[in-house]
């Protein structure tokens, strides 16, 4: 660790108050140096939301290093710093905070983690995942989107989900054509029905920038084909998306009307 | 940030809406609004405007509500008719406009408040001389101990720019000195509203938008709250900027979009709208 970031650390540890930890935050957060992870970890348990807004741009700044000390900090009974973690995992992408995300998106009861976590499941890092997942987890998230677009009480976690369904309808296009027509579809109907006025123009936006791309257009890359997680990991999640589709069955059981609310709102808009 | 005091992420708005049982049916609302039981009296008149009932005998019930004089506080308030107050200024239904200038006269200065707000809301410009006749009255202080201030200024004003009263003009103009930095945010807010030039209300606008880098937090928000409320569309990149609460700048921003399709035909989608939403992405 060099001197020049144990300084910036030591800032955080000692602010005496909130306008110091806030400024020394965002000076260590700016690093972007995996040597601050720990400090930022922490930053996001310390109920000042300036720091934890810093904190959180940091750690989505220094990626996928920071992973498993999120993945860690989520299992802790801190309820403030846990949906702050969220936060940072909506904004890195990484496919180990995908289950997470999922079930953030749908359930969680602060508005500003499921807007987050459904703008994080249209930004996946998708390249990333191997084929035999990838399937699966997109159709988790956008069973997920899907969901939050037509069925969430407030205005700004349906448009969220209309952001995250239109990166998705991108990175689905060549592969799956039917999902993304259903996006396109389910868009089109929200376009009109939705109450609020923001969310029915982010959907005609969306249509608009869904008919500009071209089907020779890659979709968004880094560059990166893929990504050194252990094949355990990979199993790991993979199971945890088989759990989640077989838990979603068991909540609407054969003959429950709601099973089929996404497959008939579908079918109302064609 | 000491100013916040939550302690879930200040980015969650203090809504109980969202897991707010509804166990009410229209008629059970309305009968409760009527009954005797002063708790189910209050939540009666909250949930008939949360959920936008404005058939007419919820509006009769909540009229009525305004002149209760069972409900009262330890220093004097009257809760019921705020809440009624606040209901009535959601329900559209003008037939509330007397009895709301009625409430202009009230002790409580919470209800004067509530009645200055649903009489900005309710858009009908023929109370503006009673809203004017109020900014300019002194107020009771002593009959009540927890009012902040003489009047409701901040909400009398708001509600007098809101009802485009350019008679009021020369007297609102007078508060942009105020001490209360709320209130003088109001009388920019209104002063913008009220200008006759395009000049003029850029002027405002630019005002406003100063506070927006204010050291205070809760003057940010203020800020940003006004800016959205008046649909200032040069505001939307610097409240993106903004040193507060994402939760808050989106909902700043809603109001400036909205406001700026509603000017448009058909609602189009300008290149404006898409800049505006597209700062709003950057912020989910």
């Amino acid at each position: 660790m060099t001197d020049s970031l144990q300084t910036l650390i030591t800032a955080v540890q000692t602010a005496d108050s909130s306008t110091k930890l806030i400024g020394s935050v965002r000076q260590l957060a700016a690093t972007a140096d995996i040597g601050a992870i720990p400090t930022l970890i922490d930053t996001l348990g310390y109920n000042n939301p300036g720091a934890a807004v810093a904190a959180v741009d940091g750690l989505v700044a220094i990626g996928e290093p920071a992973i498993p000390a999120i993945l860690d900090q989520l299992d802790q009974h801190n309820y403030t710093a846990r949906s702050w973690a969220i936060r940072a995992l909506a904004g890195i992408g990484d496919p180990r905070g995908l289950v997470t995300l999922l079930g953030a998106a749908t359930a969680d009861f602060a508005v500003s983690v499921r807007r987050a976590a459904a703008r994080g499941l249209g930004s996946m890092k998708w390249h990333w995942f191997p084929p035999d997942v990838l399937e699966i987890a997109q159709e988790e998230a956008l069973e997920a989107l899907l969901f939050a677009a037509t069925q969430d009480d407030e205005w700004i976690v349906r448009y969220s989900a209309i952001v995250g369904l239109q990166s998705l309808a991108i990175a689905v296009r060549t592969t799956y054509p039917q999902w993304n027509q259903q996006i396109t579809s389910q868009i089109r109907a929200i376009a009109i029905n939705d109450e609020c006025l923001t969310v029915r123009a982010r959907c005609i936006m969306a249509q608009r920038h869904l008919s500009m791309i071209s089907d020779a257009q890659p979709p968004a890359s880094d560059g990166r084909r893929s990504f050194n997680l252990e094949d355990t990991e990979w199993q790991r999640i993979m199971v945890q998306l088989y759990e989640r589709k077989q838990k979603e069955r068991q909540a609407f059981p054969e003959g429950d009307p709601q099973r089929f609310r996404s497959i008939a709102a579908d079918l109302r808009t064609r | 940030m000491t100013e916040n005091p939550t302690d879930i992420p200040s980015d969650v708005p203090a809504g109980a809406e969202e897991s707010e049982p509804a166990p009410l049916t229209i008629d059970q609302a309305i009968e409760n609004l009527q009954g005797s039981d002063l708790g189910l009296r209050m939540y009666a008149a909250w949930w008939l405007g949360r959920f936008r009932v404005s058939q007419s005998d919820a509006i009769q019930a909540l009229i009525s509500a305004l002149e209760d004089t069972e409900d009262r506080t330890e220093a004097g308030g009257y809760p019921l008719r705020r809440n009624a107050a606040r209901a009535l200024g959601k329900l559209g239904d003008r037939r509330a406009v007397s009895p709301l200038v009625q409430c202009l006269d009230c002790t409580d200065y919470y209800v004067r408040e509530a009645a200055a707000q649903a009489l900005g809301a309710l858009g009908d410009s023929s109370c503006s001389p009673h809203l004017l006749n109020l900014l300019q009255q002194p107020g009771e202080p002593e009959t009540q101990t927890d009012a902040p201030m003489p009047q409701p200024y901040d909400a009398i004003l708001e509600a007098l720019g809101a009802l485009q009263a350019t008679d009021a003009a020369p007297v609102v103009k007078r508060f942009l000195s105020h001490e209360v930095d709320r209130v003088r945010f109001s009388a920019i807010r209104a002063m913008y509203q009220l200008s006759s030039t395009v000049e003029e209300a850029h002027h405002y606008g630019e005002m406003l938008m100063q506070a927006l880098s204010h050291p205070k937090l809760q003057l940010r928000r203020a800020a940003m709250a006004d800016l959205g409320a008046m649909g200032y569309l040069k505001a939307a990149e610097p409240i993106a900027k903004t040193l507060a609460e994402n939760s808050l700048k989106l909902i700043a921003l809603q109001g400036i979009l909205e406001h700026h399709l509603q000017t448009q035909p058909n609602h189009e989608i300008s290149d404006e709208a898409i800049a505006v939403m597209t700062l709003m992405d950057e912020l989910l």
